[in-house]
């Protein structure tokens, strides 16, 4: 072309070379920029959650302000016991929707508009399940009940579960359901036993990624399971969460509660972390050599 | 041609005919006889599979119904001035939502202006940018950090960043930029500002993730198009992905709002709850979400309660339209090939 | 033991697409059937109306009767009844990738509900047996994976799978297509084992398979059979001047 013979240009392409290096280490900046706040709180959170783990911690419920010690013993099994209930309801309802998106209705029109609203019932606050689930059931009972949060998380479940198992199933070719159907093999079974099967370590995932999710979650909780400083494996009373516990113990102004809500972070992470290492371990180990 | 192919054939076919035909003997074909079309379980099995993809319209429908039910009294109670009064007065159940509007939407759009530049310049980096080994290592911490609770960002907020602001950017922030009344002391670092801050960290992952696979989803020839135009790798990707991205980008931001308009317990600790319209983003405020996180359980009276349903009611109206019309573009721009659901 | 087919007036379409145009034959017992033409042709529709398989696709539509020994497989049973009758054998070799060899050839008497152990060892082995696969898997029969076999025995392995229902008819459409030459001359060895026990159809676009062997063979060409025929008549002397071209090469 010639063009970078003449001198103007030669050097518009200086400023243009300069723009370019300019955007570039703005983009590194920020990505570094962005990375710092997650550093700070993984390191701060060890810092000070570790320091004030014990084995209290894990076997004590909580004491009243003033006395040290105590733990969140209740509240694990609370968090436990809750998210049990969410998962029972949550993740069959998100297979069965998934399922039908993905080998009944896909392109029908119906398909399309379960899809969507799935993902925008992905995006309602997680508030707004509370207030569903405080007026399905607490207010009809008059007390709080962990069932209520069991519920509200559970629905916030559903849209994840749907969406993972029908992204999972359509990577599922259509050649094995073809040949499980040329069998002789009712749909019912294809679908249980080549699709699901075959597309099971990515919806064990994606069920995971759902249970993490809701795992963390306090606002849904607030008037549902509401907390207790007491044992209680009564469904239809309230419950402790860790979640909950932690709530109250940081917006405390007592430094012993301020121990135990950094303890309480940590823990909550690990479990998070831990139940879908393992889950993913598991799912791992069931597939047979050479299987993928 | 086939002539030589043809002879095998035909000797072939005497051979075989010759071995003995063995009997089956496992009664195989009996039972399978037997078995019947499995017409009803494969009926059922549709069935069930319908129920529950009709239960995400039913969990639509009861938010719905549960909200506008029992909403009511307030509704009645107070028709649009609800909406305009800025008077939160539980004693006299004289109840306004307009500085909970106010508070949610200046604290999510302040989050939005710190958090888009920087999603997206993250998002070029890594698609464009960066050497392919850290590319999967920066999408892990940034996964990292969409999975960490809102609590845990909260119990952060309040003991790191909250002092954080208060003595070291609050000061600078004032020096710097007093003048316009945005920032103005005293500062006790709960406030708009701080909730923004954490808002902002909460919501980059999802902007930066979508518009990832947004740009992501711009054909090579747009790239190669660009560069045989001999131009910068900058003017790249402003020409041939950012461009050409634009619709799926203003998707992924308007995603990001929508978490941020919802989001509560993070914001609930450290935006000082206190309903007040000031310019000031020093200021202590109130969202729409951290007032029925803070008064719901304590509210006495039928009529109260109803206040914070209504509320709520507003805030699943406005994060619904936000991410239908946010997965609307999105869409359009993936035909939807996006990887994953955020 | 395999069953005559009589096909009358089928005609099949995908969406608006009309894909067979009013095709009849009798397809004779066994004995290997070849189906050639050109891709696109209809032949690979053909077979997929035989187990009626065709009618999975979104939008597919079938007309016409087809009588399977003395069903009529559109009228008097369910796609279910019709498919244990009747094996396919796909172009690619589709194995499960999640289950083991053993349980690839028991999935069909499996997810039918069969549990005898005793009887499902039986089937297995002489399953793997017929389709020449026993040797080179039987001892890792539950160790490994369908799928973690070669292409040439995955599709052995199919045939294994379908054999295991024990069916009347075996459709194979293309079977060799994606394989080399070795486990080409495999499945061809194969063919001959097993067409004194089964009717088999055979899809092929490649006419030396079909000659060596098939003992009927009929020409598809846009939808429409062209000539059926025994496979020596259809090679050596077709009367249709459309056949003559495609197997001499002036076209296709």
């Amino acid at each position: 072309m010639g063009s970078s013979l003449n001198a103007p240009s030669r050097f518009r392409n200086g400023a243009r070379t300069l723009t370019d290096r300019l955007v570039t280490g703005i983009a590194v900046f920020s990505t570094i920029l962005v990375l710092l706040p997650l550093v700070a709180i993984l390191g701060y959170l060890i810092y000070k959650g570790a320091s004030s783990l014990n084995l209290a911690f894990f076997t004590k419920v909580p004491v009243p302000v003033g006395q040290s010690g105590g733990g969140m013993a209740n509240s694990i099994v609370g968090s436990g016991i809750i998210l049990l209930v969410a998962s029972v309801i949550g993740i069959p309802l998100g297979i069965a929707a998934g399922v039908y998106l993905a080998e009944y209705g896909p392109g029908s029109w119906l398909g399309h508009v379960i899809r969507f609203t799935a993902d925008v019932l992905n995006g309602v606050p997680s508030i707004v399940m509370g207030i569903v689930a405080y007026s399905l059931i607490v207010s009809k009972q008059h007390h709080f009940s962990a069932l209520a949060g069991g519920i509200a998380l559970a629905i916030m479940m559903v849209p994840t579960v749907t969406r993972t198992t029908e992204e999972m199933l359509a990577t599922v070719p259509t050649a094995l359901r073809e040949a499980a159907l040329g069998l002789g093999i009712p749909q019912w079974r294809t679908i249980v036993s080549v699709s699901l099967r075959a597309a099971s370590p990515g919806i064990i995932t994606g069920c995971m990624l759902a249970f993490a999710r809701v795992a963390g979650e306090t606002a849904p909780l607030l008037f549902t399971a509401f907390g207790n400083q007491f044992w209680s494996l009564n469904l239809n009373q309230p419950m402790a969460a860790l979640p909950l516990q932690l709530y109250t113990y940081a917006v405390s102004p007592y430094d012993e509660w301020h121990r135990l809500a950094w303890a309480g972070a940590l823990v909550l992470i690990l479990l998070i972390m831990i139940s879908v290492t393992l889950v993913r371990l598991f799912a791992a180990r069931n597939s047979l050599a050479g299987g993928r | 041609m086939p002539l030589a192919a043809l002879a095998q054939n035909e000797a072939r076919t005497a051979e075989a005919a010759e071995a003995p035909v063995v009997p089956d003997t496992t009664g195989v074909r009996a039972f399978l006889m037997s078995r019947g079309s499995g017409s009803v379980a494969d009926s059922v099995f549709g069935v069930l599979m319908l129920v529950g993809a009709l239960s995400l319209f039913v969990i639509v429908a009861l938010i719905v119904w549960m909200l506008v039910h029992n909403s009511q009294l307030s509704i009645h109670a107070f028709g649009m001035r609800f909406f305009r009064s800025t008077n939160w007065d539980p004693v006299n159940g004289d109840f306004g939502a307009l500085p909970f509007i106010y508070g949610t939407i200046v604290s999510s759009l302040l989050a939005l202006v710190i958090a888009v530049p920087l999603s997206l310049a993250v998002a070029i980096f890594v698609l464009e940018i960066c050497p392919i080994p850290l590319r999967g290592a920066i999408s892990f911490l940034t996964e990292l950090l969409a999975a960490i609770p809102s609590i845990v960002y909260g119990l952060w907020a309040v003991f790191v960043l909250v002092p954080l602001v208060r003595d070291k950017f609050g000061p600078i922030l004032e020096k710097l930029l007093g003048w316009t009344g945005l920032f103005v002391e005293p500062n006790f670092g709960v406030g708009v500002f701080t909730a923004a801050l954490i808002l902002a960290v909460m919501i980059f992952p999802v902007i930066s993730s979508i518009s990832r696979d947004v740009m992501r989803a711009v054909p090579n020839h747009q790239r190669e198009a660009a560069l045989a135009l001999g131009s910068t790798r900058w003017e790249m990707i402003r020409m041939g992905v950012l461009r050409n991205a634009r619709i799926g980008i203003i998707g992924a931001i308007i995603l990001g709002l929508g978490r941020a308009l919802g989001e509560t317990m993070a914001v609930t600790m450290v935006i000082g709850n206190h309903p007040d319209i000031s310019k000031n983003l020093f200021n202590p405020a109130y969202t729409l979400s951290s007032v029925i996180a803070n008064e719901f359980s304590e509210a006495t009276g039928d009529l109260y309660l109803s206040a914070l349903i209504e509320i709520g009611l507003a805030l699943f109206l406005v994060t619904i339209v936000v991410n239908a019309v946010a997965r609307l573009l999105v869409w359009v721009v993936t035909r939807g090939n996006t990887a994953k659901a955020v | 033991m395999g069953v005559n087919i009589q096909v009358e007036h089928v005609n099949a379409w995908y969406g608006t697409t009309h894909t067979l145009k009013d095709v009849s034959l009798k397809i004779p017992a066994n004995k290997a059937t070849a189906l050639i033409g050109p891709s696109g042709c209809g032949k690979s529709t053909f077979v997929r109306c035989l187990n009626r398989m065709h009618e999975t696709t979104p939008g597919a539509r079938v007309e016409g009767t087809i009588q399977m020994g003395d069903v009529d497989i559109y009228k008097a049973a369910s796609p279910v009844e019709i498919r244990r009758r009747v094996g396919m054998v796909f172009q690619r070799p589709n194995p499960f990738p999640t289950m083991s060899i053993y349980d690839n050839v028991a999935s069909g008497l499996r997810l039918n509900g069969f549990r005898k152990r005793s009887v499902l060892d039986e089937v297995v082995e002489r399953s793997l047996k017929q389709a020449a696969l026993w040797n080179e898997v039987k001892d890792d029969l539950r160790k490994k994976s369908g799928s973690s076999l070669s292409g040439g025995q995955q599709q052995r392995l199919c045939i294994a799978r379908a054999l295991a229902v024990d069916p009347e008819v075996l459709l194979m459409d293309e079977p060799a297509s994606a394989l080399d030459p070795v486990s080409t001359s495999k499945i061809e060895d194969l063919i001959f084992d097993l067409k004194r026990d089964y009717t088999i159809v055979i899809v092929t676009h490649n006419m030396q398979q079909a000659a060596r062997v098939a003992e009927q063979t009929g020409f598809f060409l846009s939808g429409v059979m062209v000539e059926f025929d025994a496979t020596e008549k259809i090679f050596t002397n077709p009367s249709d001047k459309r056949t003559e071209d495609y197997i001499t090469g002036r076209f296709g």
